[in-house]
Order: structure tokens, then sequence, then C-alpha cells
């Protein structure tokens, strides 16, 4: 039904493009194939972490008092069983909708972009406490292009920019949760142990009802970028378990939250803090998580030539930790690590990323080659390496799912 | 009679003296004429990246810039080609002040995300071409000494030596100024063991809206055997910019100033 509606949509709008209301149309793109394989055995999944080829269609239209885009993917995933059924919010299927969305100027201080979109904000650099919109953690781990972390938004997302500051209002008519590993090509820990069953949860899938609602206003302070954040909605991933219906759900949550960003010298430095206000409370029913307080901070600068260090220390804090008796620590660190280098007329980026919980005692490494071949070619190599010492730890769970593998891209 | 003549003398002695300009006013005036036009500019532009091989790359971008207060600028950047780039955006706020870092930031627009770039050396490759940061966004004047080592009949040619030797990769640098328009024609690099090794050239000039103007320049690297070749169109001044097209609303959603 949704399809029809979409494709109506498309429709209608290459209708309109012919008509005389467009001044003009920009077409991109590119094609690309992805392959990876696990580098262990993992008796639950396919040897092949990664297979496909993807078509993606970027077009822009101009009209007098508008802009409309469309980014889609249109998908081969050789991993995947039932490429025709089309999951928007999965993203799942042969077609991945990443943006349709219409932007326009009501009054000359704000600006609204209706539709499907990416969104983001906050400082972290893959870390995040204020962005609360939807990651896709399987595209990210399993090696797709970092751009596939982010998952779209059904959204109106209107900014406003008075004097005092500026402005931003995102309201997701229907939940719009993370694309959380689910067994069905990453394995995780089920409380007992490693397993790749297909991992259920209750849907948020009412209109209006299951809705989101987040906020940002952020200004200049002193010479540093300062901001405020507020989030109404559900925890992001299936975190919550009812007893009584003997499944998995997103509880409810709130999130208030600060940052700040700016240069110190040399170095680019940004904290962020995030209270996270779980809703709900735990009872002989169900069992949902505590609250927490969430912190960042990075810091960034150039170390030597076209070579780039960044370092962040992050934390998360479970309050109530005396009424808790679960596997977690009181307190969760994380150090990262990010090096770029450029090298070869900057055709070539090396770049390593590096997750360490010493708390967790668990570690995620992610290194990327990427040669720019010409104007249209360009080849890279990943891995996603995941250690731990336990089952039961974020990346810890995940030690099976160490993968490696090439890409080659055409674009447009 | 020869009072009058020793007063002509004087006055044309007088006049001479005042028309030698000093080293200072002609370097303050070239970095007038090259990076300050107008209250505000745009210029399309191509930047070909040739290398020894003749395989050849190619970025086009849109480029606007405004002047703010003191000698600071903000340049905002277009991406068009090549298609990886396309709706990329490379933002500068420039700050001139005594150890004061410029301001940058890349607009990504598949993550919707805009990222700060660390400050670093000015000395390294602009989008991966033969121009370095610094020959887009203009060397502070404070960096070198500038000593004018001759003057021809069209021509003040000025030698700069950096003040910190260490913070750049050549010894010195020399630049023929043409003394009608105050444009650097052509400049030459050497190195630290002062061989030649990096030339920048104004190849071609043209008078826009009352402000002579590089329409076509070209850096060749004498170690690689690459060279950049840029060619901007379109150029217009005093368009009129708002200083808010330099902030992250309009990364959002670039202006038709550059879309167009």
């Amino acid at each position: 039904m949704k399809i029809k509606k979409i494709l109506l949509f498309l429709i209608s709008t290459f209708t309109v493009q012919v008509s005389s209301f467009a001044l003009d149309t920009e077409l991109h793109g590119f094609a690309e194939t992805r392959a990876g394989a696990r580098t262990q055995d993992d008796p639950a999944q396919n040897q092949m972490s990664l297979g496909e080829t993807r078509l993606q269609l970027d077009a822009l239209t101009y009209f007098d008092a508008a802009e409309l885009q469309i980014r889609t993917d249109f998908l081969y995933d050789g991993l995947q069983d039932d490429l025709h059924k089309i999951d928007l919010d999965r993203g799942t299927g042969f077609m991945d909708l990443r943006e349709l969305n219409l932007l326009f100027t009501p009054i000359p201080s704000a600006d609204v972009k209706i539709g499907r979109q990416i969104l983001t904000w906050g400082t972290g650099d893959l870390l995040f406490i204020n962005d609360l919109f939807p990651k896709d953690w399987n595209s990210f781990l399993l090696g797709r292009d970092e751009d596939y972390l982010k998952a779209p938004s059904d959204a109106l997302f209107v900014s406003w920019f008075p004097a005092i500051g500026s402005f931003d209002f995102a309201y997701m008519p229907k939940f719009d949760p993370d694309r959380y590993v689910d067994g069905s090509r990453l394995s995780y820990w089920n409380g007992m142990d490693i397993t790749g069953d297909e991992f259920t949860a209750e849907k948020r899938n009412e209109w209006f009802k299951d809705h989101e609602f987040s906020a940002r206003f952020y200004r200049p302070v002193l010479s540093w970028e300062g901001s405020l954040y507020a989030y109404h909605g559900f925890w992001k991933s299936p975190v919550g378990y009812d007893l009584s219906a003997n499944d998995y759900y997103f509880p409810r949550l709130n999130v208030y939250g600060a940052s700040a960003r700016g240069a110190v010298g040399n170095t680019l430095m940004n904290v962020e803090i995030g209270y996270y206000d779980s809703r709900e409370n735990s009872s002989a029913f169900k069992n949902v998580p505590n609250d927490e307080v969430r912190f960042l901070s990075g810091y960034e600068r150039e170390i030597g030539n076209e070579l780039t260090a960044g370092f962040q220390y992050y934390v998360e804090w479970m309050q109530d930790y005396g009424g808790y008796s679960g596997t977690r620590d009181e307190f969760r660190h994380v150090l990262t690590l990010r090096l770029t280098k450029m090298a070869m007329n900057q055709n070539l980026m090396l770049s390593l990323f590096t997750f360490y919980s010493p708390s967790d005692q668990d570690t995620y490494i992610r290194p990327n080659a990427t040669y720019t071949i010409s104007d249209h070619w360009q080849a890279s190599a990943y891995a996603n390496v995941f250690l731990g010492e336990h089952d039961y730890t974020f990346f810890g769970q995940l030690q099976d799912n160490s993968n490696l593998g090439l890409s080659l891209r055409y674009s447009f | 009679m020869k009072k009058l003549i020793t007063a002509i003398t004087a006055v044309t002695l007088a006049l001479g003296a005042y028309a030698e300009m000093s080293v200072n006013d002609i370097v303050n005036k070239a970095n007038e004429a090259s990076y300050y036009a107008g209250n505000d500019g745009k210029a399309d532009v191509e930047m070909k990246i040739i290398d020894k091989s003749g395989s050849t790359r190619t970025r086009e971008f849109t480029l606007l810039r405004m002047n703010v207060k003191d000698g600071n600028q903000k340049f905002y950047v277009y991406f068009k080609q090549p298609a990886d780039l396309y709706k990329q955006v490379f933002l500068v706020w420039k700050e001139t002040g005594e150890g004061k870092n410029d301001s940058r930031w890349m607009w990504l627009p598949a993550l919707n995300l805009k990222r700060e770039i660390a400050p670093g050396d000015k000395r390294t490759s602009f989008v991966g071409s033969d121009f370095v940061y610094e020959d887009v966004s203009g060397r502070n004047l404070s960096e070198d000494t500038h000593e004018l080592i001759e003057t021809t009949d069209t021509q003040y040619i000025i030698k700069n030596v950096p003040k910190d030797p260490d913070s750049v990769e050549f010894s010195y640098y020399t630049m023929k100024i043409d003394k009608d328009t105050f444009l650097p024609r052509h400049a030459e690099y050497y190195d630290k063991t002062g061989k030649l090794y990096r030339t920048v050239e104004a190849t071609k000039v043209e008078t826009i809206q009352g402000y002579p103007t590089v329409i076509e320049s070209v850096v060749s690297d004498l170690n690689t055997g690459g060279k950049t070749v840029n060619t901007f169109s379109d150029i217009n001044y005093d368009i009129g910019l708002k200083e808010n097209i330099f902030t992250e609303r309009f990364l959002r959603r670039p202006p038709r100033e550059v879309t167009r």
C-alpha cells in the first residue's frame, strides 16, 4: 500500500517536472559493488558478510518556491532472501529510499523540510548522545560506506533563525527505530549465548501516537558553538522486556542535553552531555533500563603532514545502580581514536577508527583505505574487527562477525 | 629663471619620491587587488589537475567571497564536480589577526553533517590540486618580510622571506607585480637548497566591473612535473551577499547564488 503511494507520488512529480514549474533538475548518483567475508566461522551466519551491488540515484529539482530532493538506492543483495519485499523502515528489499523531501522557506527567517530525510546533530565522531535520529548499525558493522550509518527519518523538520540563535524542530509522526542488530546478518548476545536467531520486538508503529520529537537550539558562545537539545520518544533499540507479553519492546525515553564545540589553539575540542530520562519504571511485569547520564569530550588536531588524529572519551553512567541486578557496570567507559592520512595528491585516504572500552574490555577496529582512481572511479578496502573478553559486552558479542572486504564505486 | 628651474626640479623630485612606493604599500595593494576586490564576489571555477603523464582530474565549484571587518573574509565553496564531491560545501572564515586560525568546515550532504576541519598546515594541497590552501585564501602578509629587489618599466619584483622558516616548505619566493593593476603575475618558489621547484602564474587577466581580475592561473610543480590550471568564469562583484549565507543554515540549503 505504502509503496503504491510512493510510486504514485514519484510518477506525479515526474509529471510535474516536465511541466514548466521546474526550473532545473540535477541528476547524479553512483553504482557500487561491495563484497566482504567473515574472517572466522559463525555457524549461524553466511561466510560472506556482504555481497551486493547498488545503484543510487540522486535527483534535485529546483522550483520557484521549493526544492524537491529524491535520493534512492536500488539494491541487488545476494545475501538477502526476499529482495522483492521492500520494507522502507528497515531498509530491506531491492529499494532503500534515502531521501524524498520538499524544502521551502515559508517566511524569510525559517526553512521547512518535509518528507524522508537524513538528520544529524551533536558533536561526537561516531558517538551519539543527543542525536537520537535512527542509525543503521547493521550497515555500519557489516562494512557499508560510513554514510549508511545514518538511517532516514520520516519527519517534518522546521528551522527558525531569529537574531538570538537558531532553532531546529523535528517531528516524526511515527517512531523511527534504529536498524539494530537483529540476528539476520549479525549474531548477538541474547542473555544466554551468542545467537543468530531473529530478534523480535513489539512494534511501535502507530502514526501520531508512537511519535517522536527532537529539538535543538544553537548559537555562538564567545568563539564556541553552544547547543541545547531535547528529545521526547523511545529508546531507539528494543531494550525493554515485557514479561506479560514475553517480548522485547521500545520503552519511553526523554533526553535533555547540551554541547559545546570550538578551537583552542590548533586543537578542535568538543564536549557533550545528555541525561537519559527512562520514563518507565521496572516492575514485576517489565524490565526497563535505568536513567543514564552520558558524556563525551573530543580532541582533534593535525599531527603530521596531511595526518589528523582525533581522540574521544565517552561514558555512560547508570543512575540508581544500587537497585540494578544485571551484568552491566555502573560506568561504561569508551575511548576512541581516529587517524586519517591523505597521500598521493589526496587520492589515497587511509583511516583507522578504534573504539576501546576499558570497563567492558572490548575493542572495535575499523581500518579503511580508499583510492580515487579517477574523477569517476573509487576503490576501497575495509575491515571491521571485534575483540572482547566477554560475550555479553557490546563489541564482545560481535566477535564472530569480524569481517573484511572490498568495494568499487563509479560516480556520475 | 634659475629659481624657477630649481623649484620645478624640487617639485619633480618630491613627486618622484612620492611615486616611489614603499615595499609595504606594494604588497598591501597587491594583496587587495588579488583577494579583496569589491565588497563581495562570485565566480565559477574549473580546476584541471594534470599530472606528468597527462591524465587529468577536474574539479568544478562555485565560489562566494565576502569581506567582513578587519581584513577578515568568508568563503563559501560549493562543489559541482567530480560526482563524489557533488553538493559538498567548504566553508571558511578567514582570520587575519595575529596568531588567529581560520575556521574551516566541510558540509557532507549524505550525512547531513557539518564537520569542522582541524586548523592545519596552510601549505597543503587544496582538494588534491597543485594549489595550496594559502593560494586560494591568501597568505598573511605578516608571515613574511618583503624586499623590493627590482623595478622594471611594468613590474615590481618582490622577494618574500618567511619569518618562521620551519612553518613552510620554501626558503623564499619572488613575485612579479604589474605596476598598473597591482596583480601578481608570476611567483617563483625556491626550496631550502635554493632550487626553483614551483611557479604560480596569472596567465589571463581581464577587467570586470572595474576590477582587474585573474581569469586563468596556472601552478606548476617542477618536482612532480604536474600542473593545475584554474579557469574563472561568470565573475560578478558587489552582488550584495548577506553574511548569513556563510552559516549552517545555508550549508543545509545551498543558496541560489551557487546552485544556479
